[in-house]
């Protein structure tokens, strides 16, 4: 009789971790196919950094310094965010929520760098209207820019979830999502950081 | 407790691929700053250099971050990335050569250029 109970129990078990697998496995297409979208992106940026119709070139109108700035940001909110996935693991819904909030806190410094220097570039003359050069850089970076509001204000309600409802079952599904999407969002910094701000100061 | 006890053996393991994913990336992303600014080589050398370093970390963070490669079989995520990984390959690479192509064969010399300006009369 008891082992009966006890397999039921497994089989319920074994069936939410199947359903769990294949949302995170339909959320990773989902993020794959963001991917193309990034790369269609960065060709576009190969293909037209060299036009930059008599305006500034990258070499010219970027702060490397401002850029590493960003990238380290970004990837410290990318393993504060590791961290809460860690702390939901071990249903500690304190530290699950305290973590979350550093990355919150950690992609809004990122965004506000990121507005400030678009803001400097609109003041002296050189927003997208300048050169193609400029339009593909503010479309790659501006597009990167978007997904990361998106992940902020996701990590909002996320946050609000949590600490209404627990750590349930549920929510750590859609935690685990988040977390694969701001780790994603980190990846596609590394390229924007390399393509765009290293070698456009070495000139490529 | 036992179970209790496992899943925190797991969670601490997931926790020590975080800190070590995240060191790294760090250096990474450090060795390439550097590299640039202190313009330790040639222009193509360091274009290179930071390419290699970028691809790296590109797999540091796959691994450490995404985690991809630790599923069981069948491996369907790591399926999609692959073909995503095809997909992307053809439309950047294909993409950067059509234009390239394009730019080689159908940009006239800058003295036809002007020749083609001078005999539109145009105050370019």
């Amino acid at each position: 009789m008891e082992e009966k109970a006890i397999s039921a129990a497994e089989v319920k078990r074994q069936t939410a971790r199947e359903e769990d697998s294949r949302s995170l496995l339909g959320f990773w297409v989902y993020l794959m196919t963001d991917c193309v979208l990034f790369a269609s992106l960065f060709a576009v940026y190969a293909v037209l950094h060299h036009n930059t119709f008599g305006g500034p070139s990258a070499k010219e109108l970027f702060n490397l310094h401002t850029a590493l700035i960003e990238t380290l940001i970004l990837l410290t909110s990318s393993f504060s965010c590791g961290l809460g996935i860690v702390a939901a693991q071990r249903r500690n819904k304190k530290l699950t929520i305290m973590a979350f909030c550093l990355t919150m806190v950690l992609g809004l410094a990122f965004l506000g760098l990121e507005l400030n220097e678009f803001h400097h570039l609109a003041v002296i003359g050189d927003s997208w209207r300048r050169s193609g050069f400029l339009s593909s850089y503010f479309t790659l970076v501006g597009t990167h820019g978007l997904h990361i509001t998106v992940g902020l204000l996701w990590m909002v309600v996320m946050m609000l979830r949590i600490q209404r409802g627990g750590l349930t079952r549920s929510n750590i599904r859609k935690l685990t999502m988040l977390s694969l999407f701001w780790h994603f969002l980190d990846v596609i910094w590394i390229f924007i950081f390399t393509v765009v701000y290293l070698m456009g100061a070495i000139g490529a | 407790m036992n179970h209790e006890s496992t899943r925190n053996l797991a969670t601490r393991n997931r926790l020590a691929t975080y800190v070590a994913g995240y060191i790294l990336s760090v250096g990474l992303t450090v060795a390439a700053y550097l590299i640039v600014t202190h313009t330790i080589s040639t222009r193509d050398f360091m274009i290179g250099a930071v390419a290699v370093l970028a691809f790296v970390q590109f797999v540091v963070q796959l691994l450490f971050f995404l985690h991809l490669g630790q599923e069981l079989r069948p491996r369907f995520k790591l399926l999609v990335f692959l073909g995503m990984v095809s997909i992307v390959a053809i439309l950047v690479i294909g993409s950067l050569w059509i234009m390239s192509n394009l730019n080689y064969r159908m940009t006239p010399s800058p003295k036809a250029i002007n020749n083609y300006m001078k005999q539109q009369d145009g105050d370019f």
